[in-house]
């Protein structure tokens, strides 16, 4: 096992240190004649017509939060989901049954209110 | 811990993560050669090297070495640090993915039980889930700190499209979970076993489908390359040039790679083969060793015959000889192929390691073409659909993905319960 | 032809009707500048005149009343058109507008107004439309001088305009009862609100999707277009000023960049105008070609059009198979005419040369592969879903919407209206042969993209209807003050030598007169109001460009959009700014 998770924190260290080192090889190997003029941030040609952080819509948020509702529930599904198979063997799958169905309606309930009131709605 | 472990660690992620590093040439060359073949066109063909053409495959070396050079412009008034990090993260991201990916199946050599994989990990599905979201992070990052509205666009589209679609990708891998009883990608791919209709592709299709989807949305692929959008906001990297513009298209390759890799083990059996279990492959060792020999000896010969006589002024420089110097070494290696197996044939054949060695390049062998037959959906879908509209992809993450693998996981239980 | 709107104008009107004339079968009436609104609504109300084709200033230094304005409507129901003028004095060269009666005069007016100085009252925003807004003078009045030049590298903030147009949260305004605002343009100085929290986006004109170059400044919501301001004269070349430093032949080089995508369609509908004028009626044979040539270029233009528009949704495969078959088009252009892009073909009284030996083979190849690449798009787009979403009920105009506001070609035949010049008034042989007029039913993206495919499918029904009936004979007229007398009269003959020095010399003497002359290009009807007073250059040549008015109603169609459908409308639009901007 220790092996393993060495063998995996190398990997890591390696893509890390490849991440940098191309970036860090284009910044020295690139040619750099930067006129100002190029500096400026893109807007098809044109001196940008506002400043990007100036507001942005609260749905955005929205979504953000209901990510983080249901990814919670996703992340409290996974031990019971891994451990379903084992326990149903044993004979005890009914209570795990239902405590699945107990929790993915609660879940649904959530994805449906928030439907119904509209936070799916990208439209409006 | 001692030196030994300390090396095969090493060796370990260094192959893997070379497997992958090479791979990316290898999937843009597909991707460019099968847009030039969907469209009627002759794809990349002209960049050689001594000649060596290898159908194109020189011009990703070619494009590296001018994308190195490139001058670099970095928008006024950017945080610069952070300029630079975005790239490194979406590539860290996507190439690190690749740990808990098994590339080949179990095999045992003196005694110990190897895999070509970093690490079989207990939570390996949920290590890929994680360490892949990081990649919102550099999209993220690269959109907002260009301080162009267009990026920032791109970086809220990237944002929400990502989240939403994780759920849908964790939806689907819990069904997954279920049915093999473990979060292993290792485990569950060997839990499919050689049975093609006990694949997950079969068992579990909807999952297949929500995975899939959820996948070309991670990988911001069209139909779904929102982030991008090349022709409405020119994208989250409008402002990035050179190297770093192609490095967040190097981690878009490798999470295609990775991300079929993780699909040919979760749904299409990793490293097996149809109806030939690792046990059969094994015992038979021997004698899949002596027929496929000759039958490379033969194919070597036939097909570095019929690629040399391709042969024909065109170009009037080294180029014209590619066929020949691919051709002739190709023959020759084929005949002496032929001419060793009589004398070596029955050494080899009947060394101790060989159904070790038979089981892992077959299994190697059908992990990778599965991994490029996956990957080489991404390109065809890339070419055939329109990309989707902003409310199109969220309305379809929420109201279609994520219900439906909620529905899936429901049933799913409900049918391995009245199984037993 | 149209005697009964004079008659109209007369009758009620009275004395504000000052006179009426007809020239080459055209109705002009001319009106006092006081009843100018009143004469446009009697027209559209009473006389069903529901289109303003055109609507331009003229210059007359030195008369009484120095600016002349001149309209012309169109009454799509009862085929029938007319032209109304007016006069207005130097020092206060003023009328009432007709935005409130025709929508589509907004863009025509801001024209007039920046080439001439003529005063629109009651205009919602009169401000310069293809000049900078800095530009000092107005340059098409005959004492600017050609050569000067004035340089300007600010952009507009386009913010005043942001003021006055309506965001679509408000009730949509329609052309009906479109708010105009009192007074005529609002400084940019007193702009009231702050700007800080809008998100505002310049979308051109060097954007991706733009096909060439145009602007148009959104104010977002998220991605929801709020509000909408266009921009355009990036492309201005002062066509209608070189127009008039060139002789009448020289003119038809310059036509080739109008629509750049096909440019025969233009050369055709300059000559048109201007044999019209001579009063010249073309050989058969010359009649013939140019309908193949101009079919041909509808299919080119239909070509790119419809595959950029693809690529601007995302389908990029459609567009090579579309541009194979381009290519093999325009490969017989450059047979025809010696050049891919500015062909230059058609001549006053004919055409430049014949065409060229293995046409009709070469020609029924080239429909050939045509006709496979449009049925692989179809095949991958009409059916797909992504695409539909993409495009049903995505800048949707309605038929009456659309007339009102001046849409012609494919964009007006999208929403229902079977309205094709070939059709409604055939030129040279349209009526002859057999060919339908596709329409479509919602006037949205989808429809626009697929009534472009359909066309292509009837002009090479055209072409190879063509290919079968074309006769011998000349392809150029015989008229001598036009055309340039053949080699064996010009080196044997004394007055073959002289017409030949006078017609290069001194170009052709069209009569006096005027001219409105229409024929249907690409994108709709392509319209030539040639103004002569009988010397070698033209006094006025005013083109009448399809995509002007199409372009001016874009916001309208785009507000309450996301960004990624204003490439897709804006690709199924097809606007080409050589000829938005001339």
């Amino acid at each position: 096992m220790g092996q393993e998770f060495l063998a995996v924190i190398i990997l890591l260290i390696i893509a890390a240190l490849t991440a940098v080192g191309i970036v860090a090889a284009s910044a020295l190997i690139g040619r750099r004649v930067s006129p100002e003029e190029r500096n400026i941030p893109y807007e098809c040609g044109l001196d940008p017509a506002s400043r990007p952080f100036g507001r942005f819509p609260i749905k955005f948020f929205l979504v953000g939060v209901l990510f983080l509702i249901f990814d919670v529930e996703v992340v409290f599904l996974i031990p019971w989901a891994a451990a379903f198979r084992g326990s149903a063997s044993l004979g005890n799958g009914a209570v795990l049954a239902v405590e699945l169905v107990v929790f993915v309606s609660l879940l649904a309930l959530a994805l449906v209110f928030a439907w119904a009131r509209g936070a799916l709605e990208w439209e409006r | 811990m001692n030196a030994m472990d300390i090396s095969i660690a090493a060796a370990r992620a260094v192959v893997i993560f070379g497997l992958v590093l090479s791979l990316i040439p290898v999937l843009i060359w597909m991707e460019r050669k099968g847009a030039a073949y969907i469209q009627d066109r002759r794809g990349p063909n002209r960049a050689h090297i001594l000649g060596f053409r290898l159908g194109g495959l020189v011009h990703m070396l070619a494009d590296a070495l001018k994308l190195l050079t490139k001058e670099e412009v970095t928008a006024a008034g950017v945080m610069k640090p952070l300029v630079f990090l975005a790239p490194a993260l979406a590539f860290f991201a996507a190439t690190a993915t690749v740990a808990a990916v098994p590339f080949s199946g179990p095999i045992s050599v003196a005694g110990q039980t190897l895999t070509l994989e970093v690490a079989n990990m207990k939570a390996g599905l949920v290590y890929v889930l994680a360490i892949s979201s990081l990649g919102a992070y550099a999209l993220l990052l690269a959109g907002v700190t260009s301080q162009t509205s267009y990026s920032f666009l791109g970086a809220m589209r990237a944002a929400s499209q990502f989240i939403s679609y994780e759920l849908a990708l964790g939806m689907a891998a819990l069904a997954l979970f279920l049915v093999a009883g473990s979060l292993s990608l290792t485990d569950i791919a060997a839990d499919q076993g050689a049975v093609l209709w006990r694949w997950n592709a079969f068992r579990q299709p909807l999952a297949f489908l929500i995975f899939m989807a959820a996948l070309f949305a991670e990988a911001s692929r069209l139909p779904f390359d929102l982030p991008e959008g090349d022709s409405e906001i020119v994208g989250y990297h409008v402002e990035y040039s050179s190297m770093r513009f192609a490095m967040f298209f190097m981690a878009e390759y490798a999470h295609i790679i990775v991300g079929s890799a993780v699909v040919a083990a979760l749904f299409f059996g990793g490293w097996n083969i149809p109806f030939a279990d690792q046990g059969l492959i094994a015992a038979n060792a021997e004698r899949i060793a002596a027929v496929a020999w000759p039958i490379a000896a033969v194919v070597l010969m036939l097909a570095g015959a019929s690629i040399a006589q391709r042969f024909k002024k065109r170009f009037g420089d080294l180029r014209d000889y590619e066929p020949v110097m691919i051709g002739l070494p190709m023959m020759i290696a084929g005949v002496t192929l032929a001419i060793l197996y009589a004398p070596l044939g029955d050494v080899i054949l009947s060394t101790r390691w060989l159904p070790a060695a038979v089981t892992f390049v077959l299994g190697f062998t059908a992990v990778l073409a599965k991994t490029l037959l996956i990957a080489s959906v991404f390109v065809w879908v890339r070419w055939t659909l329109p990309r989707f509209r902003y409310d199109q992809v969220m309305a379809f993450g929420w109201k279609i993905l994520l219900p439906a693998g909620m529905l899936n996981l429901v049933v799913t239980a409900a049918i391995m319960l009245y199984l037993g | 032809m149209a005697i009964e709107y004079i008659k109209l104008l007369e009758e009620r009107l009275g004395d504000a009707a000052v006179e009426s004339h007809s020239f080459r079968g055209f109705e002009s009436a001319v009106v006092r500048s006081g009843a100018w609104e009143r004469a446009l609504e009697i027209l559209k109300t009473d006389g069903k005149l529901n289109m303003l084709t055109d609507l331009c200033g003229l210059d007359h230094p030195g008369e009484k009343d120095r600016f002349e304005v001149v309209a012309h409507l169109y009454s799509v129901e009862k085929k029938k058109r007319v032209r109304l003028k007016t006069r207005c004095p130097e020092d206060d060269p003023s009328i009432s507008t007709s935005t409130r009666v025709y929508p589509a005069a907004d863009w025509f007016e801001r024209e007039a107004f920046d080439m001439y100085g003529i005063r629109f009252d009651g205009h919602p925003n009169l401000k310069r439309i293809l000049c900078h807004r800095d530009f000092v003078g107005h340059p098409l009045r005959k004492d600017y001088p050609k050569e000067k030049r004035q340089p300007f590298s600010t952009p507009d903030t386009l913010m005043d305009e942001m003021e006055i147009l309506d965001p679509c949260d408000r009730p949509i305004v329609r052309s009906s009862d479109r708010k105009i605002l009192d007074g005529v343009t609002i400084a940019r100085s007193t702009i009231a609100r702050s700007h800080d929290s809008r998100f505002l986006l310049n979308i051109g004109p060097s954007h991706p999707a733009m096909h060439g170059c145009f602007r148009v400044l959104v104010e977002l919501d998220g991605e929801r277009i709020r509000n909408a301001v266009p921009e355009i004269g990036y492309m201005h070349r002062c066509f209608e000023k070189e127009a008039e430093a060139h002789t009448w032949h020289q003119v038809i080089a310059y036509t080739d960049r109008l629509n750049y995508v096909s440019p025969i369609m233009n050369n055709a509908g300059y000559c048109m105008a201007v044999e019209r004028l001579l009063d010249i009626e073309i050989p058969e044979r010359a009649k013939w070609i140019r309908m193949l040539a101009c079919e041909v270029s509808r299919i080119c233009d239909h070509l790119v059009a419809v595959g950029a528009n693809l690529v601007d949704i995302g389908a990029l495969t459609n567009f090579w198979y579309l541009f194979n078959a381009r290519e093999q088009f325009t490969d017989w252009i450059e047979a025809l005419a010696g050049a891919r892009l500015t062909a230059t073909y058609t001549r006053i009284g004919g055409l430049s040369r014949d065409i060229p030996a293995g046409s009709n083979a070469q020609l029924r190849s080239c429909i050939k592969t045509m006709r496979q690449a449009i049925k692989d798009v179809a095949a991958m787009t009409k059916k797909n879903r992504i695409l539909i979403d993409r495009t049903h009920g995505i800048g949707a105009i309605s038929e009456e919407e659309a007339i009102t506001r001046g849409f012609t070609g494919p964009c007006l035949r999208a929403t229902g209206c079977a309205y094709d010049v070939r059709r409604a008034h055939p030129y040279y042989f349209y009526d002859d042969i057999e060919w339908d007029v596709p329409v479509g039913i919602r006037g949205d993206t989808y429809d626009r993209i697929f009534v472009r495919m359909e066309e292509m499918e009837q002009s090479a029904r055209i072409i190879e209807q063509v290919l079968e009936r074309l006769p011998e004979g000349p392809i150029m007229t015989s008229r001598r003050d036009v055309v340039l007398p053949p080699p064996h009269e010009v080196y044997g003959s004394i007055e073959g030598m002289m017409q030949h020095f006078k017609l290069a010399m001194h170009g052709i003497h069209p009569p006096e007169g005027e001219v409105y002359s229409y024929t249907e290009a690409a994108n709709g009807e392509l319209g030539f109001y040639i103004v002569s007073d009988g010397c070698e250059r033209p006094y006025r040549a005013r083109v009448r460009a399809p995509c002007f008015p199409i372009y001016q109603a874009f916001p309208m169609l785009i507000k309450g959009h996301l960004v990624a459908d204003v490439v897709a409308i804006m690709g199924s639009l097809n606007i080409i700014a050589g000829e938005l901007d001339r």
